[in-house]
């Protein structure tokens, strides 16, 4: 083809005018299963850059070997939403020198937006891409082989970077329809062998959870829906993808039936679970800034009312028209809520990064009701405490705790707490659930933080909203 | 509901699942290198976990092992509720239990504290259910334990339980007349949540007061199942009002929307006004 954009990753970064000291730019809808990240930044290290910021959507657990480059000296700062596994060990042992920048699904879209966060090359995995650049996280040829869905955290960098790298392992014929990413954002596309890992990108089938604390934690999440007022027909709805989470939209989807209600829109991560909602008419639109399985991806291929949305267009604060605005009710998870209904999505309560900031607080302060569902203890670990050790989403955005030994609403919101009471739900003061957990658990001692600060946790206005700072062994 | 002796975790979780009755199990869910390990963790569990008011049962081991009377001190000592003895198979083997127990209480300064359910899990045991079900004031009831049994008549249980039911006939009838509250046996297929509804409903009519449950999950069903319908529950609040009223009278003849209200109906609306309490949908206050 004439202006076939079709280069090697090398001869693509050389092109790409990339300088030490600049920033790249990653997604991660290819979550657990990624190879993008560590073969160009291999690439990267072999071509002897040095003193690049990584800006990606967000880190895992594959992402060791980025280990590796931080010692070399080839990264030497990184922005993400969040950070698991053993990299996420070494920097919160001090292994970079600069913080780590954390900031929400909506946060990142809104700095790269406004230019706070300035992408000079973007290397974006597509599942399927024509010779000009046209990409997309859907699959269009029997070659598929790293399907995605939504490309949704990839879209700001892909419009707003100064170089668009385009890396896919099914080469499709031109042009690539319906695309996500446009060729005309597009300057190099490169064809590897795979982009991911498909076994480890997203999980097949629905599987309810059968653990007995998931489903009571749901069937409470649900009633507290149900009795919240904002339970009536033309409602919208998030939720994660934690086994609580998952069973409550089975328990929603009983009284939606039951009351013949029907919901406008499901936001977010899609699943297996909204998919089956939708295909039933219970939700009328699936508004998808990421696929988060099999049976989501496959349906945002196929069906016209579910739409991709970019991380502007999903949880921007930045940006009246985002979806968060216009959304109802949001399911949550945590790690630890504190007596202010703080929550933490990030740091374990043994100090070490273990989580992701992802659209906890853009959903949390936009949405009308936010609920969050988090057992009391987890094994001998306290969820209900009276500090979070970070915090991440501020108690003003949080509505409802959920746990197994009651419901806590924020007391600024008494309405909600007299529907509940009204129908007959065990609404409780947060402060006997922390002091509950505390009198099983008994005090933990106090956490080995050194002086360093290994991490600054932006939030989704551009504010600094807290720091993380090293562990000590 | 069952739970293992040995896990700390299940144990202090259980109660917030609702189960009427929490079972500690120091017998069969414990290998014989651990009896010893949970006897002592059952007895800190008793004693320091808030189990927020619900019965508290102990599973001990056959008297007849090492680890019987190791149990009963230990669980006595530490406040349980009811000691539900295994493989019960004569009112002997009661009384012994009882015997061990009224040591242990002397000890403590506190007879007659301690409760026993029997557990019947061979021919004998049911052949004998009712002389079981009578050996001792303590005893508060009677249960099948129907894999043992099974094995003993030389069948094996079937979906249908067809296998059980002189068995299960028997239990009842036989904690009826001895004025106690009979058990039935667990059902462990977690997958198969339609058989186990059809088999509480069976156990249901042949007048069985509750089911023993391995899994928090098989809570819903049986409270589903037992709980009585809305117009049974009104009926039997009018019942009750009716005959308050008619004591505060004086009045010795009861009527409700012009019928006869007589001894076995008053009872009924009594036991339906219980359950109603026990599965969750009437309030003790409403009950009033």
């Amino acid at each position: 083809m004439r202006h076939s954009k079709i280069v090697t990753l090398e001869e693509a970064i050389r092109k790409s005018g990339l300088q030490d000291g600049m920033t790249i730019s990653f997604h991660h809808h290819f979550r657990g299963g990624d190879k993008v990240v560590n073969l160009v930044v291999a690439k990267l290290a072999e071509m002897g850059f040095k003193n690049l910021h990584l800006a990606a959507s967000s880190l895992s657990d594959v992402h060791a070997p980025l280990i590796e480059h931080i010692k070399n000296g080839v990264i030497t700062k990184i922005s993400t939403s969040g950070l698991r596994g053993e990299l996420a060990n070494e920097i919160s042992h001090g292994l970079l020198k600069e913080p780590v920048v954390f900031r929400s699904h909506g946060g990142r879209g809104s700095a790269i937006a406004s230019g706070e966060l300035h992408i000079d090359v973007a290397f974006l995995g597509a599942s399927s891409c024509d010779e000009l650049g046209n990409a997309s996280g859907c699959p269009r040829s029997e070659n598929a082989k790293s399907i995605c869905g939504s490309l949704g955290y990839a879209l700001p960098d892909a419009r707003y970077a100064d170089h668009v790298v385009i890396l896919t392992d099914d080469l499709v014929a031109y042009p690539n329809v319906p695309k996500s990413i446009s060729a005309c954002d597009v300057e190099s596309v490169v064809v590897v062998d795979s982009v991911g890992d498909s076994a480890k990108i997203s999980s097949g089938a629905i599987r309810d959870s059968k653990n007995p604390r998931d489903i009571l934690l749901a069937k409470q999440a649900a009633k507290v829906i149900i009795n919240s007022g904002y339970f009536k027909e033309g409602f919208s709805i998030q939720t994660g993808t934690g086994g609580a989470s998952l069973a409550a939209v089975k328990y929603i989807r009983e009284s939606m039936i039951e009351q013949g209600i029907h919901a406008s829109f499901a936001l977010g991560g899609i699943t297996a679970h909204m998919v089956k909602l939708h295909e039933e008419g219970l939700i009328g639109r699936l508004v998808d800034v990421q696929s988060f399985d099999k049976v989501a991806a496959e349906s945002i291929a196929k069906d016209q009312l579910h739409q991709e949305v970019s991380a502007v267009e999903y949880a921007s604060a930045d940006h009246v028209g985002s979806a968060v605005h216009a959304l109802d009710i949001v399911i949550l998870s945590a790690l630890e809520v504190d007596v202010d209904f703080n929550v933490n999505v990030l740091v374990g309560s043994d100090g070490i990064i273990r989580g992701a900031v992802g659209g906890h607080p853009d959903t949390a302060e936009d949405s009308a009701l936010s609920i969050v569902v988090c057992p009391l203890l987890r094994g001998r670990i306290p969820c209900v405490v009276p500090k979070v050790t970070t915090l991440i989403t501020p108690g003003k955005c949080v509505d409802v705790v959920v746990t197994e030994y009651g419901i806590a609403v924020n007391p600024g919101r008494p309405e909600i707490a007299e529907r509940l009471l009204a129908a007959g739900l065990k609404v409780v003061d947060i402060h006997d659930l922390a002091a509950k957990a505390g009198s099983i658990i008994g005090e933990p001692d106090p956490l080995p933080f050194g002086d360093r600060v290994v991490g600054l946790v932006i939030d989704r206005h551009g504010n600094l909203l807290d720091e993380i700072h090293n562990i000590v062994d | 509901m069952f739970v293992p002796g040995n896990n700390p975790g299940m144990m202090a979780d259980a109660h917030i699942y609702g189960p009427d009755s929490i079972m500690l199990d120091l017998e069969d869910s414990v290998t014989m290198a651990e009896k010893d390990a949970a006897r002592l963790l059952v007895h800190n569990a008793l004693k320091s976990i808030d189990f927020g008011g619900t019965e508290m049962v102990v599973r001990i081991n056959p008297l007849s092992t090492p680890y019987g009377k190791k149990d009963v001190e230990a669980v006595v000592k530490a406040g349980v509720d009811v000691i539900r003895m295994p493989k019960t198979e004569t009112a002997d083997e009661v009384r012994e239990l009882e015997a061990e127990i009224v040591k242990v209480e002397t000890e403590l300064g506190c007879v007659g504290r301690t409760l026993i359910m029997a557990a019947i899990e061979s021919a004998l045991g049911v052949v004998n259910a009712f002389e079981i079900a009578t050996a001792s004031k303590r005893m508060m009831g009677i249960a099948l334990g129907a894999e043992d049994y099974s094995a003993n008549l030389k069948t094996q249980r079937t979906p249908g339980g067809a296998e059980l039911l002189l068995a299960r006939e028997t239990i009842v009838v036989a904690a009826r007349a001895a004025g106690i509250a009979c058990f039935d046996t667990v059902y462990s297929n977690l997958d198969d949540m339609d058989t186990f509804r059809k088999e509480v409903e069976l156990i249901k009519t042949l007048g069985f007061d509750g089911k023993s449950i391995i899994n928090p999950r098989q809570i819903e069903v049986v409270n589903e199942v037992f709980a009585p319908s809305q117009k049974a529950i009104d009926k039997a609040l009018r019942i009750i009002a009716a005959i308050k009223e008619a004591q505060a009278k004086g009045s010795g003849v009861i009527a409700v929307n012009g019928k006869m209200v007589d001894r076995p109906v008053v009872i009924r609306a009594e036991r339906t006004i219980a359950l109603a309490i026990a599965s969750g949908i009437l309030s003790q206050e409403e009950a009033l």
